[in-house]
């Protein structure tokens, strides 16, 4: 597959006030793909995918410097309008965070800030939403109850239903299931295999398996530092650096 | 009897007795006004217009009058707060004139009523040539309640969840639209409160309009209220009290001004909890 990237990043740095938080970062990822970021904890992965959607803008005080593109897109242009961005580039966050509305109303919710009204259109797009996260044979049957009613594994195939609904090009995740049970767990991992036929996935992830059993590519990141990237079973049997293998064999982290 | 039992009942002596002082005072005071007042409150005291020809009394007017300067008020200080709030906690960064402006709320909301009403002579009836009317009164009370709207209705923004905002903006939503469609209809409770903590404030005030509304019992239709000048019931209490003997009036209003008073506090407690139920 000799496509071309569909994100690219040069030499990527990003400072909070005076702390260095990731460190010439050099990747790319390419369409219809999941790629895994793996590292422990602090290491600037959720940094990373956060600066791809311009997230961390709500943060004040960061600095970057390098090169990120979506497409022919400089992601870092500060006269960029974000809300474009955001559109083709959806986010997926740690905790389910579906907004105290009916599930209908969530899912309509990205649509309708992009100016669609029609009611079959919206009809339309939130039955195939939900049918895309794998939730729609549960709440076929009620779209106008609050979404705060569903489990946990619900509200975050919620939350995926709903970033697709705006159709993005490619889906971050952030730990979506670190917060989950096994069941959950396993739903979302398998929603990711399908899923990838539409959509770029990039996601954060602190289980070894998870990353192992549902990547193409997996990127190790170590305070800041891109460390090793590449093809998720290269990756894990013949890591490169020694760091890596110290990692994923579990002696750190 | 060793140290650590005196202890305890000491301070359960102490409980005990501070709530019965609290108890009492309030009870003596329901008592005290509905006994003074409870036989002039007659139908035909709240209903009808004083007329100095027949000698009779009525607080038809001033009902009238407190309604209109609740609604002026309130029309005036809700926008103005809960933008200043919402600016404030959504878009200004920490920083110098961030806490430039908390510390002018802050000083604000302690300042003696009486000043509000002075200030407001000065501000409102004479460089505004709003003469003495219940426009000058409302506008004074709600400059006075701003403070208090802008203090609630912050407070109940920031307990809105991070993660909402995040969510609608990581969808493409602007910032103004996030605040409008998921930030404000979370935190609708603060903006009630800070509704009915202001009404209380309009209803029980007298210091602040002395000067600024006047003393008019006359009746007039809503249309023209703005440019009349008019009492409200916590000025006419006063009035009659103190300019007119009639000792009896004004303990009826007094009974008009608690039952208000509690049915505000109803309000407030049944909003709170309805929103715990939500949660």
């Amino acid at each position: 597959m000799k496509q071309e990237p569909i994100i690219r990043c040069r030499k990527l740095s990003l400072w909070y006030s005076k702390t260095q938080a990731l460190k010439d970062i050099t990747i790319d990822f390419y369409p219809n793909s999941v790629n895994a970021l793996i590292g422990p904890s602090g290491c600037g992965k959720s940094t990373f995918i956060k600066t791809l959607n311009r997230l961390n803008d709500l943060i004040s005080e960061v600095r970057t410097e390098g090169e990120v593109f979506y497409r022919n897109t400089e992601i870092r242009d500060p006269g960029l309008d974000v809300t474009d961005l955001r559109k083709e580039i959806g986010m997926v966050f740690q905790k389910p965070n579906p907004f105290p509305m009916s599930i209908y109303d969530n899912i309509a919710y990205g649509p309708r800030t992009h100016g669609i009204r029609n009611r079959s259109e919206l009809d339309d797009i939130v039955e195939n939403a939900l049918k895309s996260a794998a939730l729609w044979d549960e709440t076929s049957d009620r779209l106008r109850k609050s979404a705060m009613g569903l489990s946990g594994g619900q509200q975050q195939r919620l939350c995926i239903a709903r970033a697709i609904a705006v159709q993005p090009q490619v889906l971050l995740m952030d730990e979506p299931t670190s917060a989950l049970d096994p069941i959950s767990t396993a739903k979302i991992e398998e929603l990711l295999s399908v899923l990838k036929e539409k959509f770029t996935i990039i996601i954060v992830t602190h289980n070894m398996q998870q990353a192992m059993r549902s990547s193409d590519t997996t990127s190790f990141f170590l305070l800041g530092e891109l460390v090793e990237s590449g093809n998720t079973e290269q990756v894990f049997s013949h890591p490169h650096d020694k760091r890596t293998e110290d990692y994923i064999t579990g002696r750190f982290g | 009897m060793n140290r650590r039992q005196a202890a305890g009942i000491c301070s359960r002596i102490l409980v005990l007795a501070s709530a019965t002082i609290v108890i009492a005072i309030l009870a003596f005071i329901i008592c005290e006004v509905v006994g003074r007042g409870a036989g002039s409150l007659t139908w035909q005291l709240i209903s009808t217009t004083p007329s100095y020809l027949n000698g009779t009394i009525g607080i038809l007017p001033d009902i009238a009058n407190t309604i209109y300067l609740l609604l002026f008020s309130l029309v005036l200080a809700l926008p103005i707060g809960v933008i200043s709030a919402i600016y404030l906690t959504e878009y200004a960064h920490p920083g110098k004139i961030e806490s430039c402006i908390e510390f002018a709320i802050e000083t604000l909301s302690g300042i003696p009523s009486i000043i509000y009403g002075l200030v407001g002579m000065l501000v409102f009836c004479q460089l505004f040539n709003f003469k003495t009317s219940l426009a000058a009164g409302a506008c004074t009370l709600a400059i006075m309640n701003i403070p208090t709207v802008i203090r609630t209705v912050q407070e109940s923004l920031k307990t809105v969840p991070q993660s909402y905002r995040e969510g609608a903006l990581a969808l493409g939503s602007g910032k103004g639209h996030t605040i409008w469609t998921v930030v404000l209809p979370n935190a609708i409770d603060g903006i009630m409160s800070g509704c009915i903590l202001s009404a209380g404030r309009v209803t029980s005030e007298s210091a602040a309009l002395l000067f600024t509304a006047g003393f008019a019992h006359s009746l007039v239709p809503l249309s023209e209220a703005l440019s009349s000048p008019g009492a409200s019931l916590s000025v006419a209490l006063y009035v009659y009290a103190k300019e007119q003997g009639e000792f009896g009036v004004a303990f009826a209003i007094a009974i008009m001004l608690l039952i208000i008073t509690f049915l505000i506090n109803l309000a407030a407690m049944m909003i709170a909890k309805a929103k715990k139920k939500q949660i």
